[in-house]
């Protein structure tokens, strides 16, 4: 026993040796915990490129992730949706938005029999106001003649934690349905008008697998793993898009990006575009304090942006079209260190 | 050997040092009051007394109001209570009083480690397993024989409000157990045998000997249990719905005051929405405090004197 602990002991002072003799600069992070699968992989992969540095990165939340870039307590935040004009307005500098990869949210459903549905705006809706009460009514009939609807009652399942998943959710909502926008609004929490609330992706697909008749919203990769039946759906160009990265990928290529990068993207035009996508974004200052760090953190984005991007789709996410991209990669140029 | 003075001073450091550990609990709770009050401040200013009286939860329109949250919590506690409070005085009356002997060990062992299950290993287990089972018998039993209450009328979808009761239950009994049953086996064992030889039958010895001798112990254990009840988060928001609404329903979804803030805190990036949230937790300690003056209240009415341990 003795043995043990002394050799223990002598593990852990070799240890502190060893890091010793590489002074590691560490560049810390939190915010959005839907890109966090992508963001620790490419920090393990840059260790490989730079070794002389080190990410830590919290996935609390981009509530979190916003509110800690503000108090200068991080390097970098990062965030599910744009910050406001409002919380903006509270940091001490400018915050840049840089937007690293997208994903969707796919409408997931179980019926006898699991038939393909095709879905449009103005039923999606009408499902989650809870106007469409029956999967048999005549306005899901009529986009999927051939298919057996059942005469079940809807079951609506939405998140109950807040999420840049609901975020997407609703901007899609808000921005097909003026009802919607008025009655219910955008966030990552929002006073729901009918359905049961589950805790994570996990919780909704778990509601959804379990509860014949329900309907509900999940990440394109969860329902992708889960191998859970979801729906295509009917874009702003006319067209039935089965959700997939390349759709994604097509959205926000066409999306209206302004100059702050503080877009949105659901319902974007183009024939290929998958209408309820959104990005993802990281938050950094655009005049750095540390000049170390900055430096790092510019030639990290720059990698990201560039040899990261190639990695997203092997973890389920839509990497960012060239356009895009070298749009980012020259805002990224006006950080000062 | 040591002088009279010493043992003076020494006693006198004692009763100090326990003094001051007794003052932390009470400086820790005041601590949390203040800082929860602190954080608070811009729904408390906004809000007012409305935030108490309101039903309405919506973020994007930052209008907030508890009411749901503390009904959930409550009823959630109270269907948790009432199904914990039984099945642990009996299991540690038997452990204490009727169990064989080489029984007792395996089973105090087996309770206890059912308290040491983490409460989002016990929120999966809810999903998967218990909430499909409460869906596909359970429910539709009660449904059938009890229908015409309205506490079992509508429709059924597993995650409820009696859901989440039941899964608190299932955290609590190994509190209110192990607590009653150290309670239960601090009475004397003369007590037992002066009943013994009034003749009494052992339900007798139990009830008259044991039991109301240790009234006011199982008592203190039924309000340890309690405190966890009103707390518990993780599993319970799993399983109960998150709806805020309040239904007579206990098949329909509810929505306690600890799960909103679970679910939202992370997320919420206005001042006003996190401000909220906070007041949540300012209302979850009041309940708390609240819930418990009147249990003791409950006690001393209703329960009176009860037999002071001598020895």
């Amino acid at each position: 026993m003795k043995k043990l602990i002394l050799s223990l002991l002598g593990g852990g002072c070799l240890f502190t040796a060893q890091t010793g003799v590489y002074a590691q600069l560490l560049i810390n992070g939190a915010g959005a915990t839907f890109p966090y699968p992508i963001y620790s992989k490419w920090f393990d992969e840059y260790a490989k490129v730079d070794p002389s540095v080190r990410f830590n990165y919290q996935s609390i939340g981009s509530g979190g992730g916003q509110k800690q870039i503000t108090a200068q307590t991080v390097d970098f935040g990062a965030s599910d949706g744009p910050m406001s004009d409002e919380n903006l307005a509270k940091a001490p500098g400018k915050i840049l938005h840089i937007p690293t990869v997208a994903g969707a949210d796919v409408i997931a459903y179980n019926l006898p029999g699991n038939p393909k549905l095709k879905l449009n705006s103005d039923v999606i809706v009408n499902l989650f106001l809870g106007n469409i009460t029956k999967w048999n009514d005549p306005k899901i009939a009529a986009l999927n003649p051939g298919v057996d609807l059942p005469d079940l009652p809807v079951i609506v399942v939405h998140r109950s934690d807040g999420s840049g998943t609901t975020f997407i959710f609703t901007d899609y909502l808000s921005s097909i349905s003026p009802v919607w926008e008025d009655t219910v609004g955008k966030g990552t929490s929002v006073k729901w008008p009918v359905g049961i609330g589950g805790k994570g992706n996990e919780g909704v697909a778990g509601q959804v697998k379990q509860l014949s008749g329900a309907v509900g919203y999940v990440e394109l990769i969860y329902a992708k793993q889960n191998k859970m039946p979801y729906a295509n759906v009917k874009n702003a160009a006319g067209n039935f898009i089965t959700p997939s990265l390349d759709s994604v990928t097509a959205a926000l290529a066409m999306a209206k990006i302004p100059d702050d990068f503080r877009f949105s993207m659901v319902n974007a035009p183009g024939d290929k575009a998958y209408p309820i996508s959104g990005a993802t974004w990281l938050l950094i200052y655009e005049r750095q304090k540390d000049a170390a760090k900055g430096k790092k953190l510019v030639e990290f984005l720059n990698w990201a942006l560039t040899k990261g991007e190639g990695m997203a789709s092997s973890l389920d996410y839509a990497s960012l079209p060239e356009s895009v991209q070298q749009r980012v990669l020259e805002r990224i140029k006006t950080i000062k260190y | 050997m040591r002088t009279h003075g010493g043992s003076h001073f020494g006693d006198r450091a004692f009763q100090w040092l326990t003094l001051l550990m007794a003052l932390t609990v009470f400086a820790l709770i005041a601590l949390i009051g203040y800082e929860l009050t602190r954080g608070s401040g811009i729904a408390l200013r906004r809000f007012g007394w409305h935030f108490l009286v309101s039903s309405d939860w919506d973020p994007v329109n930052e209008q907030f109001g508890a009411v749901p949250f503390i009904f959930g919590t409550l009823v959630s506690s109270a269907i948790a209570l009432l199904i914990a409070v039984p099945i642990s005085i009996a299991t540690a009356v038997y452990l204490t009083e009727l169990a064989p002997l080489w029984l007792r060990q395996p089973l105090t062992m087996f309770i206890e480690l059912l308290a040491a299950v983490p409460s989002v290993i016990l929120g999966l287990w809810g999903i998967f397993v218990m909430v499909p089972w409460l869906r596909e018998h359970l429910f539709p039993w009660l449904q059938k024989t009890l229908g015409f209450l309205p506490f079992f009328k509508g429709a059924i979808y597993g995650v409820s409000m009696l859901a989440g009761g039941i899964i608190i239950a299932i955290m609590i009994v190994p509190i209110i157990t192990s607590v009653a049953r150290e309670i239960l086996r601090s009475v004397p064992g003369l007590q037992r045998e002066a009943a013994y030889a009034l003749g009494a039958t052992r339900w007798e010895v139990t009830r008259i000997a044991v039991l109301s001798y240790a009234k006011k112990g199982l008592f203190g254990a039924v309000i340890l249990g309690l405190g966890r009840a009103l707390g518990e988060t993780m599993a319970v928001t799993m399983v109960i719905g998150n709806t805020p609404q309040i239904v007579a329903s206990l098949f329909a979804p509810g929505y306690t005051l600890a799960s909103v803030v679970a679910n939202e805190f992370t997320e919420a990036t206005t001042d006003t929405y996190l401000s909220a949230l906070f007041e949540i937790g300012l209302v979850l300690l009041g309940v708390t405090v609240l819930v418990n003056a009147l249990a003791q209240l409950l006690l001393k009415t209703f329960a009176g004197p009860s037999v002071k341990p001598q020895h």
